[in-house]
């Protein structure tokens, strides 16, 4: 085995040095990697990082209830303390550390530049309380940001407020449900495709829709025909709305959204799409043009702003002209030269409010450096990669994966499924765990549903074609290998890493949420 | 003596006395993988036929468990909920799911024999 270098990786096989290589060793720890046990294993009750003075002696006023046994909360010293969180933290993969393909995520770079603004002193230490009057950039970043995104989309109006996507998918079918109450509709129908992210049904569903599924064709993709048959099931007449995303999960662009679009709309209903995707699209397609009335924006997929425990998301929502007029509070008014957020629904015809405040302006800060530090022909550059490095993945797998709905090209994520590793006894979670000893965060597994052992993959326009060869290269002889009859080696993956593979089955059935000293 | 059906959503229909008892196949399970969570419809409650009746969650997915026909339940297999893993071990017997009563016996040719289950899974795996 070689690396990028072409040094070896390893000893030879057979050779002395190359023995006893289960990656098992006396204490646990592997290499300089510690095996980190918890707080309340190394720490005692008995230890301080701290000396306060006593407290002073005062008259307790709890009639009896005072603690009279001690409250054995566990102590450690300071270095103790910060090598457990600093070699935590190490164990943490991120995006800064390496390639991260999860598909339907948009792992993608976030650029330091919009970090170096996000601490800016203006945006950073402000307060939601503060008068408004004082925060006049704040609100001028909003409002810019704001016409960003719609004309990015092609839409009427937004809401920022909403603080991810499955919340924001929330917000846009809250507006949908206030304007069909507003015109006295009685329908109460979501249609949603059966590759669909599972927040779209639970999404409906927590607003009292019932949820009908739409079958997907052949190629992957939902057909006019499919979602006219749907309308028309129990009668008809029902559907308030479709929740659609695109490109779907199957990373596969949906031809016929305008023709959907159409139809829902020629039926009285609304038009929700996912926009989880929207990645693949930006400056090429705007939604306002397929028909959509309501779509949210993933600031911390689209627009890199760090998610997945490195930051909060934020969901920000843009609406149709059908839809404006239910959007959440707060929202931004401008009266000539004077910007305000409106924060009562009196007089308006809005749904409410979502969250206590207007969102996450530190996310807010860093879209919109993104946005202008790429300008449109950046972010029109970086969908395309993000679709070309997809399918050269796409192209370098196809002969050793097969792709569900065919030879077709991807949008910025590619699908395989684990058809051509049967009779191997290795699977695409085998598969995966196996990426983990070779360096790489596996791809999405086992989603979309609608295909069986689905691998998802996502490399962003941010990876170098060094890495994506690698990646190839890597998911290559893992294939080679499961062929080859090394089935165990799979089974046994991962080997190299601080926690070998997890009884998920265990913690499922038995869950075992906090420490306490029984256990 | 029992007779079972198959329905194309991988359940079994097993009856006996007038009594439908009702379960994911063995073929389903394995599809499943482990089984680590089960909600049951309770007694007395009417299911039409295509009706979701049961969730069962595995460590790859959740799936719905429809009726395979029209009636009510009589019975539902407490000791599952404690032990998921009987859907596992023994899905055609012990891992049984609910019980319920036939209200049209017409609704079983519908359903498939075991021989006919067999091809069809052979056909769609």
């Amino acid at each position: 085995m070689l690396n990028r270098q072409g040094r070896k990786t390893r000893p030879e096989a057979g050779s002395e040095d190359n023995n006893n290589m289960t990656g098992e060793t006396h204490s646990g720890h592997k290499g300089l990697q510690m095996d980190e046990p918890l707080l309340f294993e190394i720490g005692s009750p008995a230890k301080t990082g701290v000396d306060l003075p006593d407290a002073p002696t005062v008259d307790d006023k709890l009639g009896g209830l005072a603690r009279d046994e001690e409250i054995g909360l566990y102590g450690l010293s300071e270095p103790e303390a910060v090598r457990h969180f600093v070699r935590l933290s190490q164990k943490n993969y991120a995006i800064d550390s390496g390639f991260y393909p999860l598909g339907s995520c948009t792992m993608k770079h976030n650029p330091r530049l919009n970090e170096k603004m996000a601490r800016l002193a203006g945006f950073g230490d402000i307060h939601p309380l503060q008068p408004l009057s004082s925060v006049p950039g704040a609100l001028k970043l909003m409002e810019e940001l704001s016409d960003w995104l719609l004309k990015l989309t092609g839409m009427a109006s937004i809401a920022l407020s909403p603080k991810a996507g499955a919340h924001g998918e929330l917000c846009g079918m809250m507006a949908i449900k206030a304007a069909l109450d507003a015109a006295g509709s009685p329908r109460d129908v979501v249609l949603v495709p059966e590759s669909a992210h599972g927040t779209n049904p639970a999404t409906a569903a927590l607003l009292g829709f019932k949820v009908r599924s739409v079958p997907a064709d052949k190629d992957g993709t939902v057909r006019v025909d499919a979602v006219r048959a749907a309308m028309k099931a129990e009668g008809g007449g029902d559907v308030a709305a479709i929740m659609l995303t695109n490109p779907n999960t199957c990373g596969l662009f949906e031809r016929e959204i305008k023709e959907i679009a159409d139809l829902i709309h020629g039926s009285g209903g609304y038009f929700y799409c996912d926009g989880a995707n929207f990645n693949a699209i930006v400056g090429r397609v705007r939604p306002g043009d397929l028909g959509i009335d309501a779509m949210h924006l993933n600031l911390h997929k689209t627009f890199s702003t760090p998610h997945g425990g490195g930051g909060p998301g934020s969901g920000p929502v843009v609406l149709s002209d059908r839809l404006a007029a239910f959007a959440p509070v707060p929202f931004l008014r401008r009266d000539g030269d004077t910007l305000t957020l409106v924060e009562e629904t009196d007089g308006t015809q809005s749904f409410g409010r979502l969250t206590a405040f207007h969102g996450q302006m530190g996310m807010y800060v860093r879209a919109l450096t993104y946005i202008l530090s790429h300008g449109i022909d950046g972010l029109n550059a970086a969908s395309g990669d993000a679709v070309l490095n997809a399918n050269y993945i796409r192209a370098k797998l196809k002969d050793v994966l097969n792709q569900p709905f065919g030879d077709q090209a991807s949008m910025h994520e590619v699908l395989f499924d684990e058809s051509s590793l049967s009779g191997t006894g290795v699977t695409t979670l085998d598969l995966a765990k196996a990426l983990i000893d070779e360096g790489f965060h596996p791809m999405t597994i086992y989603f979309p549903l609608v295909v069986k052992g689905a691998m998802l993959i996502e490399p962003t326009e941010s990876e170098s074609i060094e890495t994506i060869d690698q990646f190839i290269d890597v998911m290559r002889s893992l294939i080679s290998e499961a062929h080859e009859g090394q089935e165990d080696k799979f089974h046994a993956a991962p080997i190299h890493t601080p926690r070998r593979r997890l009884d998920e089955t265990g913690a499922a059935r038995k869950p075992i949420l906090r420490w306490n000293a029984e256990n | 003596m029992s007779t079972t059906y198959y329905s194309r959503s991988h359940e079994y229909v097993k009856v006996a006395d007038g009594i439908a008892t009702i379960g994911i196949t063995t073929y389903a399970q394995s599809q499943l993988g482990d089984i680590v969570f089960v909600e049951l419809p309770e007694t007395r409650r009417g299911f039409k036929r295509g009706d979701e009746a049961a969730v069962v969650e595995s460590v790859k997915a959740a799936s719905e468990v429809y009726a395979p026909l029209t009636g009510e339940t009589t019975e539902a297999n407490e000791s599952l909920i404690d032990n998921p893993a009987l859907a596992n071990e023994d899905p055609e017997g012990d891992g049984w799911f609910f019980k319920m009563s036939l209200d049209n016996e017409g609704e079983l040719k519908d359903l498939m024999d075991a021989e006919t289950y067999q091809t069809f899974v052979k056909e769609t795996s």
